[in-house]
């Protein structure tokens, strides 16, 4: 039987006399789009810090296709074909598009030595067109990502996690900020591109109507804890999660 | 098209002028123009560690420091200049290697005083192990390169020496900036933490960034040993990193003729600043300071600072997205 893409066993954060993510585990199977909501400082964030290297859970562990992954580092992580976006804007302000979109595949092609003596572009214009074309940026390809509006770098950040082709993409907070157009760009994309390729993702929102929309399953934390799990219908019926997030 | 026309016949233009520049001239100002290219290079290899990268280092004279003392001592010893340079890279690139480690624990002033704590470090083992720096009293006598047909005795020749090294240094520095790598070194200099959940390798590509940018340093000390045939510690000490530093500020971080720029005011213009006699340093000091104040990110930031004036504003993206949804 194929292991899970992501599975996340009895993960535990503590911050001083806090406790960011308590207990914590879940599975997520091949081509799932996974919905992680809760309100602001229930852990999500911490959560996801901890899957991909960048905090080290004070208990539990992580396995991404089986393997056990904790302590790894997050490029380490991202070999292993695991791509995330932040909750903040993460393009590479004075680099264009397109160099962001390269270098966002570049450490996957070649080796270190190919890398400084090989083409400028690691071979990856045409690759990283096909993405910026994908993503509907083609007329901003050349355009210093710092200049472009803040939907337009929501969308370069989120074809970044895309480039290595990833089997699993974590997702902090894409709709964040983005105006009603670009959102519907943004969710036919990542629907598009999960129907095209199979890939998993685990996608954090408080933007409601997206997460809805977009997820087949939903896990709903409060205080670090899970609280609720189920399909977009059954947490919007669950009174648990109307009383501690949703409202009535 | 227009635009790389242009950088090219620019760049075509400066070299004939680089070739041109001591015709006619005495001894002390190809003196002079030859300090330029050497700290050019020094400058380079900083430019590359902190302009690209974006890891602060106040150690770039001590390399220099490396350089210069490690092709002395072995040209001293009968080696020719064309072997003694390699071995004194290497030197710098292992030992830059490992003052890379503490910038991968700490950033900014903290790692800015580990760099500065590594050059007095270096300037005190120069200064105090006498036995094989010489200590206060320096080394002198080392040979210039001799090529047979064609000898750098001559103050000229030594020039066009230093030159075609330059050009060559300025050459594999293009490649790179240009390479993939020059995509981590920038990636680490504006987001590290992105560029790592990118797949790069954040902590190799500190380390080199160190590495590469103390072998170029160890480049130019290799040439002022036989520029100057006489070096002592005072040469390589803090004040010295401090001016490679102003060199690459002045020029412009993260450009890559900012080093050649920086060294030129550094250099040169005290230089031109001769003719107010006593003035000159209070002039050049005072200009350096409403240099920076107006220009913070160096003379070639002047230039895409006027190309954003001067470019008609466009509208942004979703703001006429904004528009239409009313």
């Amino acid at each position: 039987m194929t292991p899970p893409v992501l599975s996340v066993r009895n993960i535990s954060k503590r911050f001083g006399a806090i406790t960011a993510v308590r207990d914590v585990s879940f599975d997520v199977h091949r081509s799932e789009i996974l919905g992680l909501i809760g309100p602001n400082g229930s852990g999500k964030s911490t959560l996801f810090n901890c899957i991909l290297g960048q905090l080290r859970p004070d208990g539990g562990h992580v396995e991404v296709n089986g393997r056990d992954v904790s302590g790894m580092r997050a490029s380490q992580l991202n070999r292993l074909g695991v791509g995330r976006t932040f909750q903040q804007l993460s393009v590479f302000p004075k680099m264009s598009v397109l160099d962001n979109i390269i270098l966002a595949g570049q450490e996957h092609h070649g080796t270190m030595a190919s890398r400084l003596f090989g083409p400028p572009d690691a071979g990856l214009t045409e690759e990283a067109d096909r993405l910026i074309g994908f993503f509907r940026l083609t007329h901003l390809r050349d355009t210093l990502a710092g200049s472009l509006s803040y939907g337009q770098q929501k969308l370069v950040d989120a074809a970044m996690a895309f480039m290595a082709g990833p089997g699993l993409v974590l997702l902090d907070e894409p709709a964040g900020g983005v105006n009603l157009t670009m959102l519907a760009d943004l969710k036919d994309r990542l629907t598009t591109y999960n129907a095209e390729h199979g890939t998993t993702f685990v996608v954090i929102e408080h933007n409601m109507e997206f997460v809805m929309s977009l997820c087949t399953r939903i896990i709903v934390l409060a205080e670090g804890a899970v609280i609720a799990e189920g399909t977009p219908e059954e947490i919007r019926a669950n009174q648990t999660v109307i009383d501690a997030y949703l409202g009535g | 098209m227009g635009g790389s026309w242009l950088r090219y016949s620019l760049i075509g233009l400066l070299v004939v002028a680089a070739i041109l520049a001591p015709v006619g001239q005495g001894n002390y100002f190809t003196y002079v123009l030859t300090s330029w290219l050497i700290f050019s290079i020094a400058a380079m290899g900083l430019n590359l560690t902190l302009g690209y990268a974006g890891q602060i280092s106040l150690a770039q004279a001590s390399f220099m420091a490396i350089g210069a003392y490690t092709t002395a001592l072995l040209t001293l010893a009968g080696w020719h200049w064309m072997l003694a340079m390699p071995v004194g890279l290497f030197l710098c690139f292992v030992v830059g290697l490992a003052l890379g480690y503490p910038a991968l624990r700490v950033k900014g002033h903290f790692l800015a005083f580990v760099t500065l704590a590594f050059n007095t470090l270096v300037f005190l083992v120069l200064r105090n192990e006498g036995w094989l720096t010489g200590g206060n009293y320096g080394l002198i006598g080392m040979p210039r390169p001799d090529f047979g047909l064609f000898s750098t005795m001559r103050q000229i020749n030594f020039y066009y020496f230093t030159l075609a090294v330059t050009a060559v240094a300025a050459l594999v520095m293009w490649g790179i900036v240009r390479s993939p790598w020059g995509r981590a070194f920038k990636a680490l200099r504006e987001n590290p933490i992105r560029a790592e959940s990118l797949g790069v390798d954040t902590r190799r590509i500190t380390l080199l960034a160190f590495a590469i940018g103390s072998a170029y340093g160890g480049l130019a000390g290799a040439l002022v040993t036989p520029l100057v045939q006489f070096i002592e510690p005072g040469s390589f000490g803090l004040v010295h990193s401090l001016r490679i530093l102003l060199m690459v500020v002045v020029g412009g971080a993260g450009f890559f003729f900012g080093p050649f720029v920086g060294a030129a005011v550094v250099i040169l213009l005290p230089e031109f600043l001769r003719f107010t006699e006593g003035y000159y340093l209070i002039i050049y000091s005072a200009l350096v300071i409403v240099m920076l104040a107006f220009v913070p990110n160096g003379l070639l930031g002047v230039g895409a600072l006027l190309r954003d004036r001067l470019r008609p504003a466009r509208q942004r993206a979703d703001m006429v997205e904004g528009a239409r949804l009313k």
